[in-house]
């Protein structure tokens, strides 16, 4: 079963559709959970709290190799430090989330998608295909990143390490490729 | 490369979609899921769902409307019309919608434009200017175009920027339902004086309307008519602005 984390902002029903999991905050649900995914609507403090009660189980799962499917916020909230708030991130990954500068902010749209390394979850998905993105922070390209895209500079549009996954686009606003991303995640073995 | 949106609207009253002609003599057309769906296969970027009676009957059927949307379409969807609280926003973006836009809820309340941002995210937050030109002067108008706020157009789109606002859908009421083109000097002015993205609504009747305003700055350029009644397809407006070296996604 395949937990998608109850953010309260989250748009996350044609995730589920797709995904045919299960919305929930609930610990115990998302402890028996094969997979995760964080949706991403909302600022990083407000996730943060929203979050607190699951977050020691979410790390838990996440370091036992449990695959982890994050989106926007999602892909923010695994690193260390975020230029975004406060209270930073699960510090999954090294590094520091910054803000977009010297161009118009969010970076709002359909925007091309370049795959730098071969991952399961770009399977069948043609390189430069569009996404749609809705972000005002984002990661430089670092060791982890698998595709990237270029608003003013070039960022981590896709990251990836062991069986932690994140996309900085919204795959459940981004059409076919979105739905076969998403699809490649769920078939992951 | 960050591909120049084309954007529907559909505006709704109850479960249909009408479109008004300088807000004024409303028609039915569709139903709103079904034209949504319609949009999407034939390549439209964008939908923008207005609720154009809840201002004045304060009802709210977006977050219904959401929910039927959210589960047949796969491209964002904006929502807006008649929203007073920041409960009624979040319930909207929970049912699916991935943003909300608010008009003269944020000219009578501005902070709450940075309540929303706080708990939306800036991207998920849309200020709506409703915008006449008149007396050499762009003002903000309330209440569905009804209410001149005497707000100029300018300074209110560089304070909603400042309160968190992520994009701003700006509407010209002079040439709203008119199909003569939108109104580029107002979408260049706002281009120049404010660092987030601006959509440009009202006018559009030929892909040149949509190469003039994307020439003047714009990000994003939303219609209802031209696509409503079939007068030119999407892939033909966007074919025409590949043509004329406008990045859209094909």
């Amino acid at each position: 079963m395949i937990s998608i984390i109850d953010i309260k902002t989250g748009n996350v029903a044609n995730i589920n559709k797709i995904l045919n999991g299960k919305i929930t905050l609930d610990p115990e649900t998302i402890e028996k959970s094969d997979k995760i995914v964080f949706p991403g609507v909302g600022s990083l403090d407000y996730v943060n709290n929203i979050i607190k009660p699951v977050k020691n189980i979410l790390l838990k799962k996440i370091n036992d190799g449990t695959p982890y499917l994050g989106i926007c916020l999602g892909l923010e909230v695994l690193y260390e430090k975020s230029d975004e708030g406060n209270t930073g991130g699960l510090n999954i990954f090294n590094g520091r989330i910054k803000r977009f500068s010297g161009i118009k902010t969010p970076h709002m749209g359909w925007n091309t998608v370049t795959i730098k390394r071969d991952s399961p979850l770009f399977n069948g998905i043609k390189d430069n295909s569009y996404f749609y993105f809705m972000h005002s922070y984002y990661r430089e390209i670092d060791g982890n990143t698998v595709a990237e895209t270029e608003y003013n500079i070039n960022f981590s549009s896709a990251v990836n390490r062991s069986s932690v996954y994140a996309v900085q686009f919204h795959p459940e606003k981004s059409g076919e490729n979105g739905i076969k991303l998403l699809k490649n995640f769920r078939d992951l073995l | 490369m960050l591909a120049k949106r084309i954007i529907a609207a559909l505006d709704v009253i109850n479960d249909s979609v009408v479109k008004g002609i300088n807000f004024e003599n409303i028609r039915n057309v569709d139903n709103p899921v079904e034209l949504a769906k319609r949009y999407e296969k034939e390549g439209i970027d964008e939908i923008v769902f207005l609720d154009i009676t809840a201002t004045n009957e304060k009802r709210n059927i977006l977050k219904e409307l959401a929910r039927k949307v959210a589960s047949e379409i796969y491209i964002p969807f904006t929502a807006g019309g008649g929203i007073t609280s920041i409960e009624a926003a979040l319930d909207i973006i929970k049912n699916g919608a991935d943003k909300i836009f608010i008009n003269t809820y944020g000219i009578e309340n501005p902070e709450i434009i940075i309540k929303l941002s706080d708990v939306l995210g800036s991207a998920n937050t849309v200020i709506a200017i409703d915008a006449k030109y008149e007396n050499n002067n762009y003002y903000v108008y309330s209440h569905g175009g009804k209410v001149n706020t005497h707000k100029n157009v300018i300074e209110w789109a560089k304070t909603v920027e400042d309160y968190g606002a992520g994009e701003i859908l700006a509407t010209s009421i002079n040439y709203d339902g008119t199909m003569d083109g939108y109104d580029n000097n107002l979408i260049k002015l706002l281009s120049d004086k404010v660092n987030i993205p601006v959509i440009a609504s009202g006018g559009a009747g030929k892909p040149e309307d949509f190469l003039n305003v994307f020439r003047s700055g714009a990000d994003g350029a939303l219609a209802a008519s031209i696509f409503h009644y079939k007068k030119y397809g999407i892939m033909e407006i966007k074919n025409y602005l590949k043509e004329n070296d406008i990045n859209v996604r094909l």
